[in-house]
């Protein structure tokens, strides 16, 4: 599959909304996903996403330029909701979009079958983390890209590359999953609300900030999930980046506030053939977006036209630091030591 | 259990896979007591990490065949997250067994199944919707446990479309499975590398607690998989499980204990014991408390149900 060597690696940029979506074109996306304004997709969040009439906005501004747009579908349906998915199934169709992003099987089957030149995508959320797994999807429903989930080491992601009978897409930079993406009920543990059923993790509505004579205090639906000293940061208190008590130590016993950024790996991701880098955070401003995919374009570029002589550059590194959380970056599950 | 209008309305019990890493003997011991109790189902092998090895392959499958002498009806479990060459190798030959239904776990194994052999779809695949379930179904799926975060007006929607044959399994007892990771969080607890952790979580064999900054318990940490500190206990609803057709009741194995778990829901389905007082009793025995929650509709770390 190293065919893509010839290829450029394509980038693909989130947005939350028309001006997100408006700079990562600006800013040379290759592609942007989208989300509609329902619970059909993983960022269910408040004044997120778009309707039909923003959605076919952004897609006539794309393809003006060149430039492609995918719509994430990638939540789990329940009986008493599948005609949601059903509608957004079609309205993505109609509306013209270059690929739907799916994780459900029952929405899977439903695209390939109504509308088989839909081009799908299996989303993170499918958890699709072996080459046996990607074939099952390409099999029924005949993806033609897959989004790793972010559990696997650098030397796991080229052995998947090299047995997928489809093109790979990774997560490059952005807020980190912990926990296999479609794997993980912490959220709904702590508030009834996860990623599979409702599109969100740790929801604003559980969230409470409370300065106490302790410090700063952050409850996820009452849960104690963080307590700042004055002084330090407090960042939004995802239920997996808190300090928490094993045996006698208190610690991030998951994970520590800190965002994935593989900017030193393009090459050898590029080497190996990937076909596209994914950054996270529809949830995030424009600007965000706009930053963020103005690094990563010039990297990209960078890397494509002299792989040899690739290195980050420390302004790319400054500017992708100032919008990770905690200010912190790390390689995540790439960098087997992390594991 | 010999009529057999009865039998056709008694869900069977089942023993999932035991979820931690114990020492050979311990488990060997286990399987031996299991054995002696009245569960109808026992789901054996290694689901969350590949390093355990207190058992082989070749081990599971003779101890499939003895709990299989003994009467048992035999399942074998497969691994959830399926990363290096060698999980698939494993899975493959566990796929191939020719003998023992296999409970897939990871949708590499539904693929390796599909077509060949009538197979159980595990916790580790999510089934949302009668829509999937059907289509699995068609792949030669014939029983199916529901993803631990759906509630019961879900499970009621699901049950009126079911497939024809399908038998719907619940997770009725244990500490739920909520998620897994590429990081070891046992290594991690003791600053150690995942690929250097010295097998630590031999130490814990119910995983480790983890608690807020103010000593809540929430969640325990079993090697890369998390689960809710608290024990899921479908007891009390029994009633209402039989009502919606519920074939299966799956009790997960803890180090302690089991056999009274085991023994309560028994005694409960033959009438001669009352859930909710069951129930109770053994709620009181757990260190962490019971929760219901998902059950309910509400978040899963929630005891709903008034407690008898």
């Amino acid at each position: 599959m190293n065919n893509a060597l010839s290829k450029p690696l394509e980038l693909v940029c989130p947005a939350g909304n028309l001006p997100s979506l408006k700079a990562a074109i600006d800013q040379g996306a290759d592609a942007v996903y989208i989300g509609f304004r329902d619970d059909t997709n993983a960022r269910h969040f408040p004044g997120l996403n778009f309707d039909a009439k923003t959605a076919a906005q952004g897609i006539q501004y794309a393809h003006a330029r060149g430039r492609r747009v995918f719509i994430a579908l990638n939540t789990f349906p329940q009986p008493s909701g599948w005609e949601r998915w059903r509608t957004a199934v079609d309205r993505a169709a109609e509306l013209g979009v270059d690929a739907v992003i799916a994780a459900d099987i029952s929405v899977l089957d439903y695209a390939c079958r109504q509308h088989p030149r839909l081009p799908l995508h299996l989303s993170v959320q499918g958890s699709a983390a072996n080459y046996e797994a990607i074939r099952f999807y390409h099999e029924h429903f005949g993806i033609r890209r897959v989004v790793l989930p972010r559990v696997l080491s650098l030397p796991q992601v080229r052995h998947v590359q090299d047995h997928s009978p489809v093109a790979i897409e990774v997560f490059g930079f952005g807020g980190l999953c912990i926990m296999v993406e479609g794997r993980c009920l912490l959220s709904s543990y702590v508030t009834g609300e996860s990623p599979n059923m409702c599109g969100v993790c740790s929801p604003a509505q559980a969230v409470r900030w409370e300065e106490t004579p302790h410090g700063l205090e952050t409850r996820l639906n009452g849960l104690l999930i963080d307590r700042h000293a004055p002084g330090e940061p407090a960042g939004y208190p995802t239920l997996c980046k808190g300090r928490f008590a094993v045996g006698d130590q208190v610690y991030y016993a998951i994970e520590e506030p800190a965002s994935l950024n593989t900017l030193e790996l393009l090459p050898e991701l590029h080497d190996m053939g990937i076909a596209a880098i994914k950054i996270e955070g529809r949830q995030r401003s424009p600007a965000y977006v706009s930053q963020v995919t103005h690094v990563w374009r010039a990297a990209i570029d960078a890397c494509r036209h002299h792989p040899a002589r690739y290195a980050p550059k420390a302004e790319w590194q400054r500017e992708l630091g100032k919008v990770s959380e905690g200010h912190q970056t790390t390689l995540g599950a790439y960098h087997r030591t992390w594991q | 259990m010999k009529d057999a209008t009865i039998t056709q309305r008694t869900p069977k019990l089942a023993l999932g896979p035991v979820l931690y890493y114990w020492p050979r003997e311990t488990l060997l011991a286990f399987y031996r007591q299991m054995s002696t109790t009245p569960v109808d189902i026992i789901y054996l092998g290694e689901t969350v990490c590949s390093k355990r090895r207190s058992l082989n392959t070749d081990d599971w499958l003779e101890l499939a065949e003895q709990l299989t002498a003994e009467g048992k009806d035999v399942v074998l479990s497969t691994m959830v997250l399926l990363e290096a060459e060698s999980e698939l190798k494993t899975l493959r030959r566990l796929c191939d067994n020719g003998r023992f239904t296999v409970e897939a776990n990871d949708m590499g194994a539904v693929r390796l199944l599909s077509g060949k052999t009538p197979f159980v779809l595990g916790t580790g695949i999510n089934i949302y919707n009668d829509r999937t379930l059907r289509f699995l179904a068609g792949l030669g799926a014939h029983r199916w446990i529901m993803p631990v975060e759906l509630s019961r007006t879900t499970l009621a929607c699901i049950q009126t479309q079911r497939p024809a044959g399908m038998e719907t399994e619940i997770f009725a007892y244990g500490r739920l499975p909520l998620a897994y990771s590429a990081r070891c969080f046992t290594a991690r607890h003791h600053n150690l590398p995942k690929d250097n952790c010295q097998y630590r979580c031999l130490n814990d064999p119910e995983g480790l607690t983890l608690s807020t900054r103010e000593g809540q318990a929430f969640l325990a940490i079993n090697g890369i998989q998390t689960q809710s500190a608290q024990t899921y206990n479908l007891l009390p609803e029994l009633a209402e499980l039989q009502a919606l057709g519920v074939d299966v009741l799956r009790i997960s194995p803890q180090a302690e204990g089991t056999e009274t778990v085991v023994a309560a829901f028994a005694d409960c389905l033959q009438g001669v014991r009352e859930p909710a007082a069951a129930a109770a009793a053994l709620n009181a025995a757990l260190p962490q408390g019971a929760c219901d929650g998902y059950w309910q509709g509400q978040p899963g770390l929630q005891q709903v149900a008034a407690l008898g």
